[in-house]
């Protein structure tokens, strides 16, 4: 197990290093650092002197990737993409635009994120595999065909629609709870219960559809009708058989996304005013701040291949016919 | 007035597009196996209804892709005509009076007065603040508080009355037509239509049409006398921005999609085939690619592109050339960040056909590995790739609406719903709110993509064979 864990983790620096290539090309080669310091200061009228000054703030004042005028090994590490591209590996994201360092935020704003997208996660998959498992027991009748309809129109309707209807019916036209904000400790769960609301609600649609054909699957199965035949009730097939083995593909789709839970939504958080990294994200973006856009394509990426170095190991965990190879 | 046309390079890929359809269309009708899976669409009533809401949306984009611009009335002297910078569509022409009339700032649906108090200076000088008259809507009414509704219903009515008109002589010629073809009686054929009895469901296709028709005389007979969807912040008519946008949504929706397409095809079927070292390098660009969560890479991308645009003006003749080149790199970049799925998809299948008894009969003979992919492969992985163009398509529309609000969407100069959303939700904390904006680009995207939801489930019904019964 372990000398597989090993490999795997070994399998993923090449990736790492393809991200990390992908994202230096776009950000120094496409463009140079001049280009875009006379972008941030105002295109047309800028000093030489003032794009100096505002790439030696940021440090991109060096050589993208050999320095000739350093000698030894600073030859290849007093370059840009040695500061800006390989240091990443050790998690060192440098600072932002406004001078904060962009490892310490990320690690305070981590949390809220989490705050909302571990609760969405949870009651989502017990809202969504209820609805799904109601409508496989009604398979084939009127019920599933309306419950497929509803699905589909549900999920045709834009995700933005149901943040700002939710905010707009239940934070303004009911008062229940605030429209957005955030508060540490247990006040904030005033500020999360409709941001979670929304997106349980949001994601009906998509994932009852998905999980009912996962279901349906199973149903259609030999050990089903074994079941059946040996004149187990049909509730008892579907809880007992169906569901444990519906499990294998929902659990291990489930945990691709739990290191990305980290990284929050963009749009949630930045509708609701929480300070998560999607919303650090979305300020990135709109203030163009490159540093911070480029720890958050890394950070995901580790993120990601470390959702599927866990969905790898907990196949072998749940289901005891696959071994690691 | 003379014109000269413009062609922007995503009206080029559109027209190729439809071309290529309409071509694929013709060739198909040859071949049994290509035909009978659209054919079983077809049959469907959720297929062909879908199918023609689908197709009004095209014909809308399409005529909002034929692109012009107005020369300018010259000077004397100048020997060299100029032309206006401003670069409209056909559609434009033809929503003549809905573009033109821009009010001051909001209005709601079917008001004749604005949103918002102005002053005014009244004739013995006193100043007061008033809602003024929209310049534009209702001003046929003498007294628009006592007469509107009797107007707006009159007009309703008729223009009810006129989609019926033209409904029923469409199903009438349609009837007479699909007699001639069957060789039965008109009388025959009007009864199997009406109770729903024909092999294709022309009831619903007629119904469906019917609505359409209904709405679109609504729209004509309405949309030049008021605001039929209010106006916006600059006093642009909401309905007219909303159909402006159908043509973002669907590039959006049809140009990623074509532009990812020779890539995954090609790329996850030699790995599927080759296996090898091909199979790896293409396991691990795609990996490597699908790894960045999907959203920051767009961001990023489209941030370097704003620093490329903003650094190089001189490129662009227009507004519009520039918005249209940003679209364009846009599609690229979905196109790059979702082909990876579809890339998967065919290496596996890919894999499972080189091992076939067909494709080891065709290396028995001596047929060339190009000659097997492009002969045997190919042609029995393309239902996969039909699948996931139509699939692919609503959550593209989707995707762009939430582009547009991070602010790495199109062009913020273009019209579309994401933008159209963006501007609408700063009035939110409006009292009271203005709402028609936000609630006319849901509607118009929301009926795209559920059309496009129904009918990719008709096609994937009628393509997987393992679905097919």
């Amino acid at each position: 197990m372990l000398a597989y864990i090993i490999r795997r983790v070994l399998y993923a620096l090449p990736i790492l290093m393809g991200v990390n290539l992908i994202t230096f090309t776009l950000f120094f080669v496409v463009n140079s650092p001049e280009d875009m310091a006379r972008m941030q200061l105002g295109a047309k009228h800028v000093t030489e002197e003032a794009i100096d000054k505002w790439k030696a703030e940021r440090g991109y004042d060096k050589p993208l990737l050999i320095n000739n005028q350093a000698s030894g090994i600073a030859t290849f590490t007093d370059t840009i993409f040695y500061d800006k591209s390989v240091k990443l590996f050790a998690f060192e994201f440098g600072s932002a635009d406004d001078g904060r360092d962009i490892g310490y935020d990320i690690s305070q704003r981590m949390w809220p994120s989490l705050a909302i997208a571990l609760p969405n996660l949870i009651l989502g998959l017990l809202a969504y595999i209820t609805f799904a498992l109601l409508v496989a027991f009604f398979r084939g009748t009127y019920m599933d065909v309306g419950g497929v309809i509803l699905c589909v129109v549900l999920m045709s309707v834009s995700g933005l629609f149901y943040i700002i209807g939710g905010q707009y019916l239940v934070g303004k036209l009911l008062h229940l709870v605030p429209v957005s904000g955030y508060d540490v400790g247990l006040e904030s769960i005033k500020f999360l219960i409709l941001p979670v609301l929304i997106g349980v609600v949001a994601g009906i649609g998509s994932s009852t559809r998905w999980y009912r054909t996962i279901f349906l699957e199973e149903i259609g199965k030999d050990y089903v009708r074994t079941a059946r035949a040996k004149g187990m009730p049909e509730l008892a097939v579907l809880f007992k058989h169906v569901l444990k083995n519906a499990m294998i593909p929902i659990l291990t789709g489930v945990v691709v996304i739990l290191p990305l839970l980290f990284m929050g939504s963009l749009i949630t958080e930045s509708f609701f005013g929480i300070p998560g990294l999607g919303s650090y994200t979305i300020d990135a973006i709109s203030s163009q701040d490159f540093a911070i856009v480029r720890a958050m394509v890394f950070l995901g990426s580790v993120l990601y291949i470390l959702g599927l170095i866990l969905t790898d190991i907990s196949y072998t965990l749940v289901d005891p016919r696959i071994k690691l190879s | 007035m003379s014109i000269i046309p413009v062609l922007l390079w995503t009206d080029a890929l559109l027209f190729f597009l439809v071309l290529a359809i309409v071509l694929a269309v013709f060739y198909a009708r040859g071949k049994e196996h290509l035909a009978a899976p659209w054919r079983q669409v077809m049959r469907s009533r959720m297929g062909v209804a879908s199918m023609l809401v689908l197709l009004i949306y095209v014909c809308i984009g399409v005529l909002d892709s034929m692109h012009y611009r107005k020369a300018l009335p010259s000077q004397e002297n100048a020997g060299e005509q100029h032309y206006s910078a401003e670069v409209l569509s056909v559609l434009d022409l033809l929503m003549g009076p809905i573009k033109d009339n821009v009010e001051t700032t909001y209005s709601a649906p079917f008001a004749t007065h604005a949103f918002a108090r102005e002053m005014q200076q009244l004739p013995d000088g006193q100043q007061q603040r008033i809602y003024p008259r929209l310049k534009y809507a209702g001003i046929h009414l003498d007294d628009p508080q006592t007469d509107r509704f009797a107007d707006i219903f009159s007009r309703s009515m008729m223009a009810v009355l006129s989609g019926f008109l033209g409904l029923l002589m469409f199903a009438l010629l349609l009837v007479l037509w699909l007699s001639k073809r069957q060789s039965k009686s008109f009388k025959e054929m009007f009864n199997l239509v009406v109770r729903g009895r024909t092999e294709v469901p022309w009831r619903v296709l007629l119904l469906t049409l019917g609505i359409m028709f209904v709405l679109l005389c609504w729209c004509a007979m309405l949309g030049s006398k008021y605001h039929i969807l209010g106006t916006d912040k600059v006093g642009q008519d909401v309905f007219y921005l909303a159909m402006k946008s159908v043509r973002t949504g669907l590039l959006i929706g049809t140009l990623t999609t074509l532009v990812m397409l020779p890539f995954a095809i090609l790329l996850g079927i030699m790995a599927g085939y080759l296996r090898g070292w091909v199979d790896d390098v293409v396991q691990y660009l795609y990996t490597t690619l699908s790894s960045i969560p999907g959203v920051l890479l767009i961001a990023a991308a489209v941030l370097m592109l704003q620093v490329y645009i903003a650094n190089h003006p001189e490129l662009f003749e227009t507004d519009a050339a520039r918005a249209d080149l940003r679209l364009l790199f846009l599609c690229v970049i979905l196109g790059i960040t979702s082909w990876t799925g579809l890339c998967r998809m065919l290496r596996g299948e890919a894999m499972k056909l080189r091992e076939m008894d067909y494709i080891e009969a065709a290396v028995a003979f001596g047929v060339g590995k190009s000659k097997i992919i492009t002969r045997h492969i190919l042609p029995n992985v393309m239902h996969i790739v039909m699948i996931a163009i139509v699939l692919d398509f609503s959550g593209l529309v989707l995707a762009e609406a939430v582009l547009s609000y991070v602010g790495v969407g199109v062009d913020p100069s273009m019209h579309s719903w994401g933008n159209m959303i963006n501007g609408a939700r700063l009035e939110m904390a409006r009292e009271p709110m203005v709402w028609w904006s936000l609630m006319a680009a849901f509607i118009f995207m929301f009926i795209l993509v559920l059309a496009a939801n129904l009918f990719s489930d008709a096609v994937r019904d009628a393509f997987d064979p393992r679905l097919r019964k």
